[in-house]
């Protein structure tokens, strides 16, 4: 840029918030957790056996909680429903309610038939509100045989089958809906797409690996030395692929210095020094693409392992939010005038303000938490065998293939 | 040929009269045992439970199908004709609301600036703002001033609006100065309007003269179509929680009237007109004068027309 700023006058209101920042920071792990969990289900990694669980429930926790950001960031909520009820095909947005409806719904079914062993003996067995609540879940299902078991195994697997595509439809077409906006030169990339969904499945193991290790601690658990060691090399994976395709698009608008690199590299250099160069790059990339081998390598130290996996899974969690925050945010903090930056003033409280995003973030965890109360998320992820006095204390004539 | 159909029906149920010879095969298929004929059931003749099931499920799945496939077709909102009653014609006649009328060639409007000619008065943006009540904050247009140096700086201001605005553009010491023009920015109508494209509700739509308008009662306020536009026209509006932006004066200019920034112009710098018309000033602007639209490499392709752009200006 050459000469004092300028900008236009309706680009000092920043439209899109912190909100939607979070709301692919949310999908992000969803579709990050369900890949963890295709792991397992799909490619039979078995090293993963303790959070393949985890990672359904983790996913469908966070999905649930998908919109709530977007209701809030909407100015007209009450209408959301109009974007299946008069869908416009030419907008990438357009599609939101139908993917994320269908991608809820594979969650769903496929987590219930994933604890149904549990729902139904939750069901019998279970008194009060827990046996209410097993009761409601159970949707009549009274019955568990090696036969129905086989089955539902066979439909986990499918449905595992179809949700890989599906969680990358779900996150790579958030990324679409900024790389299809051609007056941002910040966004409009066929990378972003790619960038978003490599970075969702980082960010869905690091949170994976957090959680599973905070669940051992809880329950006072040695968390499975296999598992947190397959967990830091899909990690150390993860971020190499991710970090790369981010520099090289950053390359690439350096490289190629069209019209619009002035004004970015300003933007880079200047007001998202901290959050790119210091946050995303040295802190969030560098210092977990050196732990992390230190971490998958290490056989013999446990507590070494737990710590730098720990250190590494918050850092990589930060990486990612802040990459959201740069693309999201930084791509609204220079004018479309080209010679022009404008601030994001965060405020503390409002719709859009930080507590309220404090407390979306919380929601997916309060849920997880809910969760964790009724079924049991690490462990055993084979399929629950009903036990024979469960056979025996039922009414019913269940069980009777066992007999 | 009809007439054996006929009998073949009649052989069957044969309650029904045919209408086409498609219907008719179909209808003529004599029952068979627990059969139906178009759902009613025959003489004496149950169905079996597992039938009804399976045809209620099949017709269940078709009405979900079916009314899934519907909100895919292409819709117009419903109150789009409220606002565009009538398009006017050249000689300042409104046209008659017939079919026939929607039927025909739309009418297509444009607008050209000479930047040559404007002198920043501010008496346009002061119009559009009362005109359209604009809230404070947000502009639906608005004229920069372009100051080249000697030096090789440009320096890009934005011009006050009459009346409303107390500050003054920033006094320039002539001497180091080597050209400086005013530019007015206003929406730019595309006719591929990315804003239009990526409205995930129907709300932005074209009006049958091909003006860029937003349906305020449908829209959700989601912000895309503000980052879509390449020209920063538009906002959500503060009062209605909705998208907004220059719309050429659509009210005034489907009365055969000029929008306000035009009728405002104290030097004719703002033209606007029909295109269709080859008589029209507009028309007989472009036709002789070489022009420039904005950003044109993005292939948005604005039917807003600039004299005497520079390079500078974005």
């Amino acid at each position: 840029m050459h000469g004092p700023s300028f900008v236009y006058p309706n680009d000092v209101h920043v439209a899109w918030s912190i909100m939607i920042v979070l709301y692919p920071y949310i999908t992000g792990l969803v579709a990050g957790a369900f890949v963890v969990s295709a792991l397992y289900h799909v490619f039979h990694d078995h090293k993963l056996k303790p959070v393949a669980r985890l990672a359904l429930v983790t996913a469908l926790c966070f999905c649930s909680c998908a919109t709530v950001p977007l209701l809030l960031h909407l100015h007209h909520p009450e209408r959301a429903l109009n974007i299946m009820i008069t869908p416009h095909q030419t907008s990438a947005m357009a599609g939101f309610g139908f993917i994320y409806s269908l991608y809820m719904l594979l969650l769903v079914i496929e987590v219930w038939l994933l604890y149904r062993p549990e729902i139904v003996e939750g069901a019998a067995n279970a008194t009060g509100l827990k046996g209410f609540i097993f009761r409601l879940l159970a949707l009549g299902s009274r019955q568990i045989t090696p036969g129905s078991q086989k089955a539902d195994e066979w439909l986990i697997g499918v449905l595992a089958i179809i949700g890989i595509p599906a969680a990358c439809v779900l996150h790579g077409y958030v990324g679409f809906l900024f790389g299809g906006v051609k007056a941002n030169p910040w966004w409009s990339t066929a990378l972003l797409p790619v960038i978003f969904l490599i970075s969702a499945i980082l960010s869905g193991i690091a949170a994976l690996l957090l959680l599973y290790l905070v669940l051992c601690w809880a329950k006072k658990i040695t968390p499975d030395a296999d598992c947190v060691r397959s967990l830091c090399k899909y990690l150390w994976m993860s971020l190499v692929a991710a970090v790369s395709l981010e520099l090289l698009e950053l390359l690439h608008l350096a490289y190629e210095a069209g019209a619009e690199w002035d004004v970015l590299r300003e933007l880079l250099t200047g007001r998202l020094a901290v959050s790119y160069g210091l946050i995303q790059v040295a802190i969030g990339s560098v210092i977990p693409f050196l732990l992390l081998p230190v971490a998958f390598r290490t056989e013999r130290y446990a507590a070494l392992r737990t710590f730098l996996g720990t250190v590494s899974g918050i850092l990589i969690l930060i990486q990612v939010f802040a990459m959201r925050w740069n693309v999201v945010i930084g791509g609204q903090m220079f004018s479309k005038s080209f010679r022009g930056f404008v601030y994001y003033n965060l405020t503390l409280e409002g719709r859009e303000g930080l507590i309220a995003a404090v407390v979306v973030l919380t929601l997916p965890l309060l849920a997880l938490f809910a969760a964790s109360r009724l079924l049991p998320l690490i462990g055993d992820a084979e399929p629950h065998r009903p036990p024979e006095d469960l056979c025996k204390s039922m009414p019913l004539d269940v069980c009777t293939s066992h007999q | 040929m009809n007439k054996s159909h006929d009998s073949a029906g009649a052989s069957g149920c044969g309650s029904r009269p045919a209408t086409s010879g498609l219907n008719i095969l179909n209808q003529g298929t004599p029952c068979g045992g627990g059969g139906s004929c178009g759902g009613v059931s025959c003489g004496g003749q149950q169905r079996s439970k597992a039938d009804s099931r399976r045809q209620f499920l099949s017709r269940a799945t078709s009405m979900v199908f079916g009314s899934f496939a519907l909100t895919l077709l292409p819709m117009e909102p419903s109150d789009s004709s409220a606002e565009s009653p009538l398009p006017a014609s050249p000689d300042g006649t409104a046209a008659a609301p017939t079919p026939a009328a929607s039927a025909a060639k739309p009418v297509l409007y444009g607008f050209l600036v000479d930047t040559e000619k404007c002198i920043g008065s501010g008496k346009c943006l002061s119009a559009c703002r009362t005109e359209n009540h604009v809230p404070d904050g947000y502009s639906r247009t608005w004229v920069e001033r372009y100051v080249h140096f000697k030096d090789g700086t440009v320096q890009v201001d934005l011009v006050p609006e009459t009346g409303y605005h107390e500050s003054k553009l920033p006094i320039v010491d002539a001497a180091l100065v080597d050209k400086a023009y005013f530019v007015p920015k206003l929406c730019n109508q595309c006719v591929d309007a990315p804003c239009n494209q990526v409205c995930p509700v129907h709300a932005s739509f074209t009006s049958p003269e091909g003006v860029e308008l937003i349906d305020t009662d449908h829209c959700i306020g989601c912000g895309y179509c503000v980052q879509a536009c390449p020209y920063g026209m538009r906002y959500i509006n503060p009062e209605t929680n909705s998208a907004d932006k220059c719309t050429w004066c659509y009210h005034r200019i489907t009365k055969n009237q000029e929008p306000a920034c035009v009728e405002a112009c104290p030097v004719g710098a703002r033209i606007f007109g029909r295109l269709d018309d080859p008589d029209s000033e507009l028309s007989k602007r472009l036709g002789a004068t070489r022009t420039q639209v904005l950003k044109e490499h993005l292939g948005t392709h604005p039917k807003l027309h600039y004299v005497g752009l520079s390079k500078e200006v974005v």
